[in-house]
């Protein structure tokens, strides 16, 4: 286990300069949002779902990617918007962080963008309680995309779980 | 990229290579101490994998590793050389083995990513100083030795009075044991001539008979005796068929120069050259080893191939059509995968005996700080378990055997005060019974004090009924319960009362459980049921509502309807049916996993009874599938960890494709 881990850290190494400063652009509505491309493992259309009881209401269970079984986030409702109902647009985007894989339901993956470390802003001091997930705001043209952390999007919701008790 | 994955792939080997050299030299020395001296072949064997070690780390940069390996080498190499007369042998294994502790503390950092970075220093400082001491001892021993004995020592020939033969010794066809016949004559030969080398090296396996057998047993003699001389001693030798004795060309000695000290460095080089011949000649290794990612990654191949399978064959598109041809080849191709499943299963069965080795080594340790004589007894350990089940068992063993020697056994005195033998035994024995595995930890000590227990518990407020409507087996059953142990005092191996459930907890892991019995004074008994394997398991597959659950077959007792007259309420509301005069509780899966289904009437679904512990429940679901044969996955790492429930072990994947929860039967009555 270890030394696969560590094989995969060389790979991330090595592929660093050919990935760094890209993002996976997908929207949710309106919005956009980036997600590190080096995350990314691949991007699926949407997938029989099978259901796990007892989980947060933003897991929508568990699919079957070619025999390895991933769960699915749902990020709608992951970010406590309204569910949408899932459409041949709808993508499963699977990103691995570690060792941890999972599946991301968006409304429609839009492009790889690329994204130098001068145009990103954090976010506002006051919001940054709310937007946990939100490492900063990159900036492409005269539009804004939120980039994601996916990290803390895998690991974060135990403080939520609590708080929400 | 290509470098960092080389690197990465002589990590990995150094590593696997490494820890095999560890246990290696852990078992030569235990044997070693337990014979109470180190033989020949013992030190030799250690002084090589000391100096395996030293090699690869120096390459690897492992500093501190190759140093202290080198040092121990160094020990050895006197040890070899010189032959002291006497060793303490208790401080000499103790030292050797503070080195491979070290050693293992090293090389688990160095799996993790970590830097190596473990000073041994001090070590290598007592190393150090019980190397000179043996020294001095020795130069005083050899001194005076060496006055008694006065000059009679002739001195070493010259080496230009002296010439290097090559011999090769076949035996004759039938006379058994060459390995033997050819060490009797070394042992025959080192006192007549100067110098002695031969091929093969290890006289001790049976191998090296098959290799006198089929090449001849190679001699390389420096001596000042003439060829006739030689020749008739050799073919003194018995069963002796032919012999091919031949004096070195000159020129060879020559060119290795007239110093003494390089003709055997040339009798070094001829002996490898030959042995280099030999090995190619000798072909190919039988055994690879593969590391055991890649193996789970075949499983789950052939699990997505049994699937691929299945999803062929009975693809709705083929429905009604007549294919004779296809259905032949698609009964070949279910034989193949079905072989294909079987054989990679049977790739992931290791023997216990690495497991159970390893206990020879806590049972050393523990005894002497404990000062308890300890015989440990291996049984059956050639029985073989899926490779991720042994990972499990590692630990429970070791909590066994560490109860077993701090609470079980007695002390000496106390022992022969009983009339016991002064030596404990503690047993471990595996066998096979079915689909399982019974592993029994015994030991002959004072075994479990009912009393005691009955007395802890209560304290501890573990007590369900009272005390005397228990039987014997439930009271000892009691010490696998949280927060429960009997010895009032810590030692360093046990008494912190997480021992026991540790052990139930893992086993539970694994869908194993454990049980125990004793008999006052004579000891007791462990017996650890662990599944032959996970991976695949015989299952009954039902529907609620949209989802799917797998049910193990094992569980399932049997499958009924419910008739209205025999379903009973008890004051909570709680659905009871009593079936032939048993009453068992109802657990309705669409509810205890709220889910949505159109079928709420007991009598219009159907009715499972399933048994975990001696304890049954009745499941309500909508339908029965069927049964299958699945391939048990884990559900991922993130669901596992939020995962509150106790009733889903795993999933798995049906015929179709789609993923189906595997119910686990001791959740859900929990």
């Amino acid at each position: 286990m270890a030394e696969r881990a560590a094989q995969e850290d060389f790979f991330v190494q090595d592929d660093e300069d050919t990935q760094k400063g890209k993002y996976l652009i997908f929207s949710l509505g309106k919005e956009q949002y980036g997600l590190e491309i080096k995350y990314v493992m691949e991007i699926i259309g949407i997938q029989p779902i099978t259901e796990v009881p007892e989980l947060p209401p933003y897991i929508r269970g568990i699919i079957n990617l070619r025999g390895k079984i991933v769960p699915v986030m749902d990020v709608r409702l992951r970010f406590k918007k309204e569910f949408k109902e899932y459409s041949d647009r709808t993508c499963v985007i699977v990103i691995q962080v570690e060792e941890v894989a999972m599946g991301l339901i968006v409304d429609a993956v839009e492009e790889v963008l690329s994204i130098p470390d001068s145009e990103i802003v954090s976010l506002p001091e006051i919001k940054q309680n709310t937007n946990r997930y939100i490492k900063g705001v990159g900036k492409v043209g005269d539009v804004v995309k939120l980039l994601l952390d996916c990290t803390k999007l895998l690991t974060e919701d135990e403080l939520e779980d609590l708080s929400e008790l | 990229m290509a470098d960092h994955g080389q690197t990465e792939q002589m990590l990995e080997m150094y590593i696997y290579e490494t820890t095999q050299n560890i246990e290696q030299l852990e078992a030569v020395i235990l044997a070693a101490e337990n014979a109470d001296r180190y033989d020949e072949d013992s030190i030799n064997e250690i002084f090589r994998i000391m100096h395996t070690i030293k090699g690869s780390s120096a390459m690897m940069l492992f500093d501190s590793l190759a140093a202290l390996a080198h040092k121990m080498e160094d020990l050895f190499y006197f040890l070899r050389e010189r032959q002291p007369a006497f060793i303490d042998y208790s401080l000499l294994s103790d030292l050797v083995l503070e080195g491979i502790d070290f050693m293992k503390v090293e090389l688990q950092k160095i799996k993790n990513g970590d830097p190596a970075d473990g000073e041994a220093g001090q070590l290598l400082q007592s190393i150090e100083n019980y190397v000179t001491v043996l020294k001095e001892q020795t130069t005083a021993a050899a001194e005076t030795a060496a006055t008694a004995a006065g000059q009679l020592k002739t001195p070493m020939p010259a080496a230009a009075d002296s010439s290097i033969y090559k011999a090769v010794l076949h035996f004759a066809a039938d006379c058994g044991m060459e390995n033997i016949r050819a060490y009797t004559l070394v042992l025959q030969l080192q006192e007549q001539v100067a110098e002695l080398q031969y091929l093969p090296e290890d006289l001790d396996s049976a191998d090296s008979a098959e290799l006198i057998r089929e090449k001849g047993f190679t001699l390389f003699l420096r001596s000042d005796k003439s060829y006739a001389e030689l020749e008739e001693i050799l073919a003194q030798t018995l069963f002796l068929e032919r012999l091919e004795l031949s004096q070195l060309p000159a020129a060879e000695t020559a060119a290795a120069g007239a110093k003494d000290g390089d003709v055997p460095e040339t009798m070094q080089q001829l002996k490898e050259r030959t042995a280099q011949e030999t090995n190619l000649a000798a072909g190919s290794q039988a055994v690879i080893s593969v590391s055991v990612s890649k193996l789970d990654q075949l499983m789950d191949l052939v699990g997505e191939m049994v699937i691929a399978e299945s999803m062929v064959t009975q693809n709705p598109d083929l429905k009604g059509l007549q294919l004779d041809n296809f259905e032949k080849a698609a009964r070949q191709l279910h034989k193949i995968t079905g072989e294909l499943q079987d054989l990679v299963m049977s790739i992931r069965m290791v023997p216990l005996a690495t497991t159970f080795h390893k206990m020879h080594r806590l049972v050393r340790d523990m005894s002497r700080q404990l000062n308890k004589e300890v015989k440990l007894q291996l049984l059956g350990e050639q029985t073989e378990v899926d490779k991720n089940i042994i990972e499990h068992i590692a630990d429970p063993l070791m909590h066994l055997i560490r109860n077993a020697m701090d609470h079980g056994l007695e002390r000496k005195e106390e022992r022969e005060a009983l009339g016991k033998p002064a030596v404990g035994t503690i047993t471990l024995e595996a066998k096979n019974a079915g689909s399982d595995v019974l592993i029994l930890v015994k030991d002959d000590g004072r075994g479990l004090n009912k009393a005691k227990i009955l007395e802890r518990a209560q304290a501890q407020g573990l007590l369900t009924k009272p005390a005397a409507e228990m039987t014997e087996q439930e009271i000892y059953e009691l010490v696998f319960l949280p927060g429960f142990s009997t010895k009032k005092d810590v030692t360093e191996f046990s008494g912190r009362g997480v021992g026991m459930d540790v052990v139930a907890n893992n086993l539970q892991l694994v869908g194993g459980s454990v049980a125990v019995d004793s008999v006052a004074g004579e000891g007791c008994t462990f017996t650890l049921k662990i599944p032959l394997t996970l991976a695949i398991i015989d299952s009954m597959n039902v529907k609620v509502g949209n989802s799917c659950f797998t049910i193990p077959i094992a569980s399932i007792k049997e499958c009924l309807r419910a008739q209205q007259h025999t379903l009973l309420h008890d004051t909570n509301g709680d659905e009871m049916l009593m079936v032939r005069g048993v009453c068992y509780p109802i657990i309705r899966l669409h509810q205890y996993f709220a889910l949505d289904t159109p079928i709420t009437d007991l009598s219009e679904g159907i009715l499972i009874m399933v048994e975990h512990d001696k304890q049954g429940c009745l499941l309500f679901v909508d339908e029965l599938l069927g049964q299958q044969e699945v391939v048990v996955k884990a559900l991922p790492a993130y669901i596992r960890n939020r995962h509150q429930s106790k009733g889903l072990s795993g999933c798995t994947l049906l015929g179709d494709g789609s993923i189906s929860l595997i119910l686990d039967v001791g959740g859900l009555l929990n």
